[in-house]
């Protein structure tokens, strides 16, 4: 099997502004939709599509009230291949109401295309919800490219598409986006989807597609720090005197091989690595990704929740975190949460807001105590037992947690470790 | 900045479906998986034998049995779960019947949509809160919008519009009494992934997946089987074809495709050229309305 490169993608950018019209173009034009699902779009019920025309929107809005109410409710998953890349695609709502399933999305994808409508905006002045679309993506990690889209309804005005350009740059400039791809496209049709278009001759750049493919492919998390969330222990041959005890999970990041030595806990208590196994084989060395059983010469007593780690690691029970609040139900400053951070359930509490950010302008308003559905915040977080302090831009498998609310069990905000008091 | 892992692509399906598998054993109490004897739940089976062993599952195998199976499926439900050792619980849609829970409209009618109720009533009688199912997202529109940890309120029912968010890989799996999970591991696995994966490992399947001569009507662009279940209507002829299945469901609305595809490496040709989908060109339980597998959902199915 040949090694192709994975892409994940996610849309964002305001309700309406054609994001699963586009995903619709992408996979239409790629061909990879199958021929009972053209089919069954051709008879769709609640089709906004004209006579003889397909509703592309409705290759991922799938479910009744999507189709009804003519938006996506939350995030659809559809996967095709080109001959050099494999791609997870990931159509994620606009509306406000939704914005959990939007990040939701992003936090599966490595690339986020933000549409702009193009007829929709004033002297250039984008929705506070492409705002809102472009910072969570940023904040997650994500690359970012924009996408112009309706370019048709403006007659594919080079002035225009300046404008909103103008605008786009500097809303990166803002959040630290350095040189964002910016496509203008048709996504209804095509222009500049998959293939360049004649309607705009002033574009010099790539198809969006295109664009998409060229995506570095960052960095490799087999070079990071070894980490291994425990997610079981095994016990083989239980009853007997050489009853050994194994670590099952999946290495998040970094590498480890026989012999080498690991870390358990807060308290670091060393050993060393006396087997790497899976169902069939045994391993001299396991790196980034894979599931594995790991052996240690000494009785360590690790348990489902610590992380096995190499030489380098801190731990902190008081960390600043971005936050992005996913519940209904507002924070609650009295209020403990659980913390989940690989397998780990860490009871916590929200010490303080630094600052939440105003989606208007991307100001960051001070203080207060209160943080409910849709902000973005930074705070100060303190947990019951000291947790690993990878921050989430060097290591976004063990720098990324949840919150959960134990009474309700719903995970109420989405968090990413940026540093330690 | 972005990250990658160089795992080739069906390692790195395998490993995250091990990981989703020891996620669901561990963050549930009464867990169960459910087996049918199809190509998905084989794939899923063997998975969970990467997972666990050499320790035995965590899990029963459970089978929703309409009793309107296919010849030889059964039977390699059950030397399966002899084979491995595992305990297999059987939950029969006759049983709902006989019990009055589930009416069906004449004795022949498809029993596709009361596997709902039989399951429900199995979650009950047994206490699962967690049930791992070989769905993938590829396979419906609906499906496509699932989570990977599936909330299922205190009737067995999906509400598609308020999933519970789900970040990265954090899945947080818990539950109020009475509520359960449905966990689906090969959520991110294509049709193509799921033969190609089943050549790498050889895993066994019922016969009926290969090319195969067998008693069939034409009914509308399918080839519907000849059973007794499914008769033949007045004036149907009836014809000898060499079919194979793309999946394997309830006798009365799963049809076989023409196909002289006799071996796992002939299937995945065909599949890498086929212009249908797999439920598109197989299940007549989908064809009856647009969101047919979405309002299964929503009443407490897979
Ligand atoms: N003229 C024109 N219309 C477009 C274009 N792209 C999308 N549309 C139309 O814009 C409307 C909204 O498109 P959607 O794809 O549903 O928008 P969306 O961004 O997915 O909306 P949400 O998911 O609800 O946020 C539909 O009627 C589309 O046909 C375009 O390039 N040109
Ligand atoms: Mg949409």
């Amino acid at each position: 099997m040949t090694q192709t490169k994975l892409v994940r993608i996610v849309t964002a950018g305001s309700v309406d502004d054609g994001k699963s019209t586009l995903i619709g173009r992408i996979l239409h034009d790629s061909q990879a939709l199958m021929t009972d699902q053209v089919d069954a779009l051709s008879n769709a019920r609640f089709s906004r599509a004209e006579k003889g025309d397909l509703d592309l929107s409705f290759v991922t809005d799938g479910l009744e009230s999507e189709r009804e109410q003519g938006i996506t409710i939350d995030a659809a998953y559809r996967y095709f291949a080109t001959p050099e890349t494999s791609f997870i695609v990931i159509d994620a709502p606009g509306h406000e109401q939704y914005t959990r399933n939007m990040v939701t999305g992003a936090s599966n994808a490595d690339v986020a295309i933000v549409l702009v409508d193009a007829s929709r905006l004033h002297q250039g002045a984008l929705k506070v919800q492409t705002r809102r679309h472009a910072t969570i993506a940023h904040l997650l990690g994500l690359k970012v490219v924009f996408a112009v889209n309706k370019m048709d309804l403006v007659n594919w005005s080079l002035k225009v598409f300046q404008e909103v350009e103008e605008s786009l740059k500097r809303l990166s400039r803002s959040l630290g986006i350095t040189n964002p791809a910016i496509v203008p496209i048709n996504a209804r049709s095509g222009d500049n989807v998959v293939t360049i278009s004649p309607a705009a001759p002033w574009y010099q750049g790539a198809s969006l597609l295109d664009v998409l493919q060229s995506q570095g492919e960052g960095t490799d998390l087999s070079d990071l720090p070894f980490r291994f969330p425990v997610q079981r222990v095994v016990r083989v041959d239980g009853h007997k005197l050489e009853a050994q005890r194994g670590y099952a999970g999946r290495v998040a990041s970094g590498q480890v091989a026989v012999g080498e030595a690991v870390f358990v806990g807060p308290h670091r208590r060393p050993t060393k690595v006396s087997r790497i196994e899976t169902y069939d084989q045994s391993l001299g060395r396991a790196e980034a990704g894979q599931s594995v059983t790991l052996y240690t010469e000494d009785e360590v007593d690790a348990a489902r929740g610590d992380i096995l780690t190499g030489p380098e690691s801190s731990y902190a029970n008081r960390v600043i975190a971005d936050l992005c609040w996913l519940d209904d139900q507002a924070w609650d400053p009295r209020r403990r949460y659980l913390l989940q951070q690989g397998t780990a359930a860490i009871t916590s509490r929200i010490e303080s807001v630094l600052h939440i950010r105003d989606m208007r302008d991307l100001s960051e308003v001070r203080g207060g105590q209160a943080l409910k559905l849709n902000d973005i915040a930074l705070v100060q977080l303190h947990t019951q037992t000291p947790i690993l302090a990878d921050h989430f831009q060097d290591n976004p498998k063990t720098g990324a947690f949840i919150l959960i609310d134990p009474e309700t069990n719903q995970t109420a905000a989405a968090g990413m470790i940026r540093g330690v008091v | 900045m972005t990250f990658f892992s160089r795992l080739l692509h069906l390692d790195r399906l395998e490993s995250e479906a091990i990981f989703i598998l020891r996620e669901a054993a561990a963050q549930s109490q009464n867990p169960a998986l459910l087996f049918s004897g199809g190509k998905d739940s084989a794939v899923l089976l063997h998975l969970a034998l990467k997972a666990f062993r050499p320790e035995k599952l965590p899990f029963p195998l459970l089978h929703i049995d309409t009793g309107h199976n296919f010849e030889g499926v059964t039977e390699f439900r059950d030397e399966t779960a002899t084979r491995l050792g595992e305990r297999l619980v059987v939950a029969h849609v006759q049983d709902s019947i006989a019990r009055g829970s589930v009416r069906l409209a004449s004795p022949l009618a498809s029993r596709n949509a009361a596997q709902a109720v039989t399951l429900l009533e199995a979650i009950e009688a047994h206490n699962f809160d967690l049930l791992l199912g070989g769905a993938r997202r590829d396979e419906d529109k609906a499906r496509a919008k699932e989570r990977v940890f599936s909330h299922r309120d205190a009737f067995g029912a999906w509400n598609p519009k308020s999933q519970r968010p789900e970040l990265w890989d954090l899945y947080n799996g818990r539950l109020q009494a009475g509520e359960n999970f449905r966990v689906f591991p090969l959520s991110n696995w294509t049709e193509l992934d799921i033969w190609t994966y089943i050549e790498r490992e050889k895993i066994a399947l019922p016969s009926l997946y290969f090319a195969h001569v067998r008693p069939v009507v034409r009914d509308g662009e399918f080839w519907r089987p000849v059973t007794a279940v499914t008769p033949a209507a007045a004036g149907q002829v009836i014809e000898n074809r060499v079919v194979r299945f793309r999946t394997v469901g309830d006798m009365t609305c799963t049809c076989p495709i023409e196909s002289d595809a006799a071996d796992v490496a002939a299937i995945i040709a065909e599949t890498r050229l086929s212009t249908l989908s797999e439920r598109g060109a197989t299940r007549m339980d989908d064809k009856v309305n647009e969101a047919a597998m979405e309002r299964r959902k929503r009443e407490g199915y897979f």
